[in-house]
């Protein structure tokens, strides 16, 4: 069993552990394929059982690993292939039909199958480097290589569930430099470091720290914070997915700062992956003797537990998550006392987020000055995005502090599919708002994106084309907000109920101009008498998309027209009768029975039947496309 | 049902806390929180029933009513939503003949909605027995059900 005693231990398993990584790359051809949620939904556990399956019978010695997300999720599977004195090279779209010919091409053949590489997988680690073929580094990738990777850095890269991969890759050498520091010393390089909570909320990490060692008591609680509510964000499932050591160690090194000894992390359920990878390296760190009594010989006694997340988005305010933790409803308190002096159980108890933890170790090593050097004005240091929605190429990045909307979308992103136009983005979740295409220029950071009445929020970034309809976004939002609303107190309770309703009442095409300003009024009383975040940035996507998309609230109520053919009660589906073949197939599937037309004559649909679900839409067949949709009057069709 | 939860409580550190992991337990064995897991669970905790039916209800993992030998989740994130995810949720809905938070008659299948899976890179997505499914279609999402049925 390797348990580190000390420090001089924990070095001699590191060395031990870096020459069996490097090993991994120089014996034998090595695959890799990225085994996050993201990428097994894309079939990568058949992707990989179909090459073992591939060469089970060729008496080919290979060995195959796992890795959590690299981020390039449009292109998922992917499988990096490393040949005896080759280059590593990543492979997309490796479903397992590809798979024969991966393995003819990329495993068995003698070149590097260039026209699939989506480019060469540099590691310090490997001497076969991207120099040497004409496939340019992945780090040169569109997608990566305006990405400054602090809290990913292993992410993509090491097998999530080997600590000795973490280890080999530096992984706990900021713990053993933590533990021979003075805890305010650790205290004062985080608050140089500029570093604000990646939660949302941007409160710098150091000051909360200092009140929270300076409070008085003994036992003191650490909380992570891995309850990623906001629907549309998964940066720190792919952390704890495909990193779960940095966690850890950011948690030990604040747990030393401020003077824990007892941790807990409170996931979601709804992150299976995480969950048992966590575990796994809880197990790890344990066995290691990095968790547990006199950890590293510093005399720091400290422990981690996990506590699953039942489902409550409002669990992501820390007195309701405390409340959860405690076997409560989740209902948040009103603050002081703050939860740095009185928090769960009653103990002062510090909490941050997953990305926040998975920053500390770098800062450590590095020093606080590097990780201010990063960034722009008082948001210091990087951010992890999740990009989705109408991109190209969704996935997971990480960017400094300062990159324009515009940079992420189109350089990173690749641009909108279908070459349509972009309408806008949506930051921060239901907490946040839709910043309209013509202020993309506005820098990613805390204060740019408050100026225009968005938030960060915890890093969720949806881009929407013109396909979107902003009135029924914003409902969405509301519908989302009110249901998850906590009860306890009454703006944001009865507010967003009500806020809903007008809301609803706009895409039915029942409003008059008059509730636009009601809604207004509501969306400020809701802001500013909420008791915590949830009720307080709950208007924030009805706020913004009265400023900067008033017209498109206007077109609903006034024309009842929903220019982006969304909102049901507003639209209506209609058979153009030059295109219709009378094939027959819309009439087949239509489950309400409201198409109907004879053979060789065009079709009808009865628009008093019609309940508007599409179904006819999705299966007319392309070269016809003789369906469409129209808005703004219900259209008459004769017979 | 109590000594069963009565072993659950054993493996926890003790009363304190243990309300939302004890329910967490019951599911896991149980798939749903029976009548009889509230009144259980309230007698072992020395807590009403309304206290734990308050906190079961408060949280949308806990499912109330008997899930189908088959869960399907649909996502309906934000991603998801924007991608077609109600379209999804309407089909699945229509062609099992339940509305989500229900079981088909036969007990085969129970139908869900989801506030995020966190798969949004690869929206619509839904997932059946944990098992998650990516950039799907109405169609394509009726024929893995139907996949199941056979």
């Amino acid at each position: 069993m390797k348990r580190a005693s000390d420090s001089v231990d924990l070095e001699k398993i590191r060395r031990e552990a870096k020459k069996a990584w490097d090993d991994l790359f120089s014996a034998d051809t090595l695959v890799c394929t990225g085994m996050s949620t993201c990428g097994i939904s894309a079939l990568a556990c058949q992707t990989q059982d179909a090459i073992k399956e591939e060469l089970s019978g060729r008496d080919f010695p290979a060995r195959f690993m796992k890795v959590g997300c690299l981020g390039l999720c449009y292109a998922e599977p992917l499988v990096y292939v490393k040949k005896i004195g080759m280059p590593m090279v990543c492979y997309g779209y490796v479903t397992p039909e590809v798979v024969p010919s991966l393995v003819d091409k990329a495993i068995l053949g003698d070149d590097l199958w260039k026209e699939r590489a989506l480019g060469i997988v540099d590691l310090p680690d490997i001497k076969e480097r991207s120099a040497q073929t004409d496939i340019p580094s992945i780090w040169d990738h569109p997608m990566l290589k305006p990405q400054i990777r602090i809290a990913l850095r292993n992410c993509g890269i090491i097998d999530p569930e080997s600590i000795d991969h973490y280890l080999a890759r530096g992984g706990y050498s900021a713990l053993a430099k933590a533990l021979i520091t003075k805890p305010e010393a650790i205290i004062e390089e985080v608050k140089g470091s500029g570093l604000r909570g990646r939660g949302g909320a941007g409160f710098p990490t150091g000051m909360k720290w200092e009140f929270c060692r300076k409070a008085r008591g003994r036992e003191k609680y650490l909380i992570c914070n891995a309850d990623e509510g906001d629907p549309g964000a998964f940066m720190d499932r792919s952390v704890l997915e495909g990193d779960p050591h940095s966690v850890l160690e950011g948690m030990l090194i604040a747990a030393h700062a401020i003077g824990s000894t007892a941790g807990i992390i409170y996931c979601r359920a709804e992150y299976p992956l995480a969950l048992q990878r966590l575990d796994i390296a809880l197990r790890q760190a344990r066995d290691y003797g990095l968790l547990g009594d006199d950890i590293l010989g510093s005399g720091m006694d400290f422990d981690i537990t996990i506590k699953e997340g039942a489902g409550a988005f409002v669990c992501g305010e820390e007195t309701a998550l405390m409340a959860s933790i405690e076997g409560h409803r989740g209902m948040p308190k009103t603050r002081p006392p703050f939860p740095a002096n009185a928090g769960l159980w009653s103990k002062p108890t510090n909490i941050n987020n997953v990305e926040t933890f998975a920053n500390l170790s770098a800062i450590i090593n590095r020093g606080g000055d590097w990780y201010n050097s990063i960034g722009i004005g008082r948001s210091k240091g990087t951010k992890t995005l999740s990009l989705a929605g109408a991109v190209r190429r969704a996935g997971l990045i990480e960017v400094p502090m300062g990159i324009t909307l515009r940079e992420i979308i189109f350089d990173i992103g690749g641009g909108i599919p279908g070459d349509r136009a972009c309408k806008g983005v949506l930051t921060g979740g239901p907490s946040g708002g839709c910043i309209p295409a013509a202020h993309l220029d506005t820098p990613v950071d805390y204060e740019s994106l408050a100026k225009v009445g968005s938030i960060m929020g915890s890093g969720s970034m949806i881009i929407i084309d013109e396909g979107t309809c902003i009135v029924d976004l914003a409902r969405f939002f509301l519908t989302f907000t009110q249901r998850e609303s906590c009860g306890k107190c009454t703006p944001c309770r009865i507010g967003t109920r009500q806020m809903l309703g007008i809301l609803e009442k706009i895409t039915r095409g029942e409003a008059d101009l008059s509730d636009l300003s009601k809604l207004e009024r509501l969306a400020n009383a809701v802001r500013n008498g909420s008791l915590c975040g949830l009720g307080s940035t709950a208007p924030n996507p009805v706020l913004t998309t009265l400023r900067f998309f008033k017209s498109e609230f206007e077109e609903h109520i006034l024309r009842g027209n929903c220019p982006s053919l969304v909102c049901k009660d507003l639209t209506s589906f209609y058979i153009d009768p030059g295109s219709c073949r009378s094939c027959g197939i819309c009439a087949e599937s239509c489950p309400a029975e409201a198409i109907t037309g004879q053979f060789k004559e065009a079709h009808v649909i009865d628009q008093d039947k019609c309940i508007r679900c599409g179904v006819c839409i999705s299966v007319c067949p392309e070269k016809f496309s003789a369906i469409t949709r129209k808005s703004g009057k219900k259209v008459v069709q004769c017979i | 049902m109590e000594a069963k939860i009565r072993a659950l409580l054993e493996e926890l550190p003790g009363k304190e806390g243990a309300l939302i992991p004890l329910l967490q337990g019951v599911q896991s064995t149980l798939g749903y929180i029976s009548q009889d897991a509230v009144e259980a669970i309230g007698e072992v905790l020395g807590i009403s029933e309304s206290e734990v039916y308050g906190v079961a209800t408060f949280y949308s993992e806990f499912r109330l009513f008997e899930p189908g030998e088959h869960q399907v989740k649909v996502c309906l994130g934000t991603s998801c939503y924007l991608k077609g995810g109600r379209e999804l949720l309407e089909r699945l809905s229509r062609s099992l003949g339940i509305p989500p938070g229900r079981t088909t008659p036969d007990g085969r299948f129970s139908l869900e909605t989801v506030a995020c899976l966190g798969c949004c890179s690869r929206s619509p997505v839904m997932a059946v027995d944990g098992v998650v499914y990516g950039n799907l279609t109405p169609l394509q999402a009726k024929a893995i059900i139907a996949d199941l049925d056979e």
